[in-house]
């Protein structure tokens, strides 16, 4: 049959255009990532010396480092994960092993999903109405580690979960087979063995706090800080507003662009740096099982 | 000694919820506090005038006046406009990871596009302006590098994770037994992709498609360095337009404490809220109506 064989052969040419189409699709996707990463590479690797790690900005921010900008950023990330870990996987906790399906569960989910999807200005102007005035923490550390902190919460929610979701039911069958309660078994049993996991998502937690920056433009930084953070009420300097206010709001926006090079790439070499570890950690946790 | 024990059992249940309700908490504070700074707004101005009006000029001192209606526009254009190129792009690749590509390659273009969607996106935004900016004026000629076109094209390469990982979930859970149907009537695999794969996750897609949106039209950073800041409705795609969250992230430092402009800018954020809650409400219910469970569903 001539016909039918003809039409075979159109239908898998069809197939191939597809697949080449699909191909094409992800291509563009992984190109869009490595020019990112290559164009700020190239650009930037010139600037980074151990002065500009090291040193404070100089002459009206066109010169010398960004040390207080990195400081700050690593404060903020690590202090809102201080808080809004131990508070991500406690409820990670209710959901997976005391919820019930039902309308309190359905109620948390919805809250959960919503705080998840809420802008980061939103949360910024929620900050600065709610910390920075209502409870006078001023423009400081503080604010933005709490703002932060109800940023990254349903991220750690998530990652918890699906941590506690991957330890075999058979565990705690066991240890309440012992006559263990059911909070002897998650605090001796299960969480143990969902320690690796949460910690995938603590570091994404960190990357994406340190990251974040119209959340914390209205609650933590400042355009220019001489001192470091001496208490948390203090003011800091951040990488990722330092990049927002030298690109579009500096003295000499064209004198500074080796300065916004540089600092665009230690911003995005401690995110990715991050992010791979994390990727690493889950896949070798995926193996071990 | 035995009740001992059954007291704190019970304790650690009630903890363990009370921390579970507080991200209910939190996005009550979030909305209660956006209200008492925002509304105080329409004592000066009416909501209609508010949403409706062209003219956005809140430092005006003798007339200011307060309409978002060129900001709305703007954030939707750009919503619609980073969509048209988000969706195709992240619903195929969702398709190539889950149907196509090999064990291997999935190890490759998984780790990708989540690192895609790590980018901060105050570097997206640098890139847009220092890279693709002087690159549309000079080979498509166009006025203004910042403007509508450019944000979205940034703002798509955020979205297309969040479209793409959702999606693949959705392509993941359509039952085996419907696939194999399909081959063993003879369809090839792209025949089957088409005819049953897709349409069997469709609820799933559209989730992902509003999630992105949602995404999109919240982000701030790279509509506040690319968009171009001008509050005018576009009349192309390569106006510069001003969208919601960057005319609050641009003017809050400079309104000051209360005043009109403050009250103002809270209430865009209002608005900016119930845009991504209504977003975001939707995907939860189509995704929960339309919830796959198995071939009977279809």
């Amino acid at each position: 049959m001539p016909t039918a064989s003809h039409k075979l052969a159109a239908r898998k040419a069809y197939q191939t255009l597809a697949w080449a189409a699909f191909r094409c699709a992800t291509g563009i996707n992984g190109l869009a990532l490595v020019i990112i990463c290559i164009f700020l590479f190239r650009n930037g690797l010139s600037a980074i010396t151990w002065s500009f790690l090291t040193e404070a900005p100089r002459e009206s921010m066109t010169a010398g480092g960004i040390f207080p900008c990195i400081v700050g950023t690593v404060l903020l990330s690590v202090g809102s994960m201080l808080v809004a870990f131990p508070l991500g996987v406690a409820a990670a906790i209710y959901l997976n092993e005391y919820a019930r399906p039902g309308r309190t569960l359905r109620f948390i989910r919805l809250g959960i999903n919503n705080l998840a999807g809420v802008p980061s200005v939103v949360f910024g102007l929620f900050g600065l109405a709610f910390f920075v005035i209502f409870f006078g923490f001023g423009v400081s550390l503080l604010s933005g580690i709490l703002t932060l902190a109800i940023l990254v919460l349903p991220v750690i929610i998530g990652t918890s979960e699906e941590a506690l979701r991957s330890v075999p039911n058979t565990y705690r069958e066991a240890s309440l087979g012992l006559g263990a309660t059911k909070w002897q078994t998650i605090r001796l049993v299960v969480l143990p063995a969902a320690v690796p996991g949460m910690l995938t998502g603590a570091i994404l937690g960190l990357s994406r706090a340190a990251g974040e920056t119209a959340a914390i433009m209205f609650t933590a930084s400042v355009f220019y800080t001489p001192d470091l953070p001496t208490s948390i009420f203090s003011p800091v300097m951040a990488l990722p507003y330092h990049v927002y206010v030298l690109a579009t709001a500096g003295t000499n926006i064209e004198k500074t662009r080796p300065l916004q090079y540089g600092t665009a790439l230690v911003l995005i070499a401690l995110v990715l740096g991050m992010n791979m570890a994390a990727i690493w950690l889950r896949a070798r946790l995926q193996k071990q099982r | 000694m035995r009740f001992d024990r059954k007291a704190k059992d019970n304790l650690a249940k009630y903890f363990f919820l009370c921390t579970a309700l507080f991200s209910i908490l939190a996005l009550a504070l979030i909305t209660i506090y956006l209200f008492m700074e925002g509304l105080p707004i329409f004592k000066v101005t009416s909501v209609t005038d508010f949403v409706f009006g062209q003219y956005w000029y809140p430092t005006n001192e003798a007339n200011p006046e307060f309409g978002i209606s060129t900001l709305i526009v703007a954030s939707l254009a750009v919503t619609i406009l980073s969509s048209c190129l988000a969706i195709p792009l992240g619903v195929m690749t969702a398709i190539y990871l889950s149907e196509i590509a090999t064990h291997n390659m999935r190890q490759i273009v998984k780790p990708v596009v989540e690192l895609l969607a790590s980018l901060p996106s105050v570097v997206i935004g640098f890139f847009g302006m220092v890279v693709v900016a002087p690159f549309l004026q000079d080979v498509m000629d166009v006025p203004v590098g910042l403007n509508l076109f450019n944000a979205s094209l940034m703002l798509a390469f955020m979205s297309v994770p969040t479209i793409c990982s959702v999606s693949e979930d959705a392509i993941y859970s359509v039952p085996r037994e419907l696939k194999e149907a399909s081959l063993a009537l003879g369809a090839t695999h792209w025949e089957t992709i088409r005819k049953v794969i897709v349409p069997a996750s469709l609820s799933g897609i559209s989730t992902a498609v509003i999630l992105g949106m949602s995404r999109a039209i919240g982000e701030t950073m790279v509509v506040l360095m690319v968009a171009g800041g001008a509050a005018m409705f576009p009349n192309s795609i390569f106006s510069p337009v001003r969208p919601m969250p960057a005319s609050i992230a641009a003017e809050m430092a400079e309104a000051p404490f209360r005043s009109n402009h403050y009250r103002a800018l809270f209430a865009t954020g209002i608005v900016l809220f119930l845009f991504t809650l209504v977003f975001n409400i939707i995907a939860q219910h189509i995704s929960e109506k339309h919830k796959q469970t198995g071939a009977a569903t279809l």
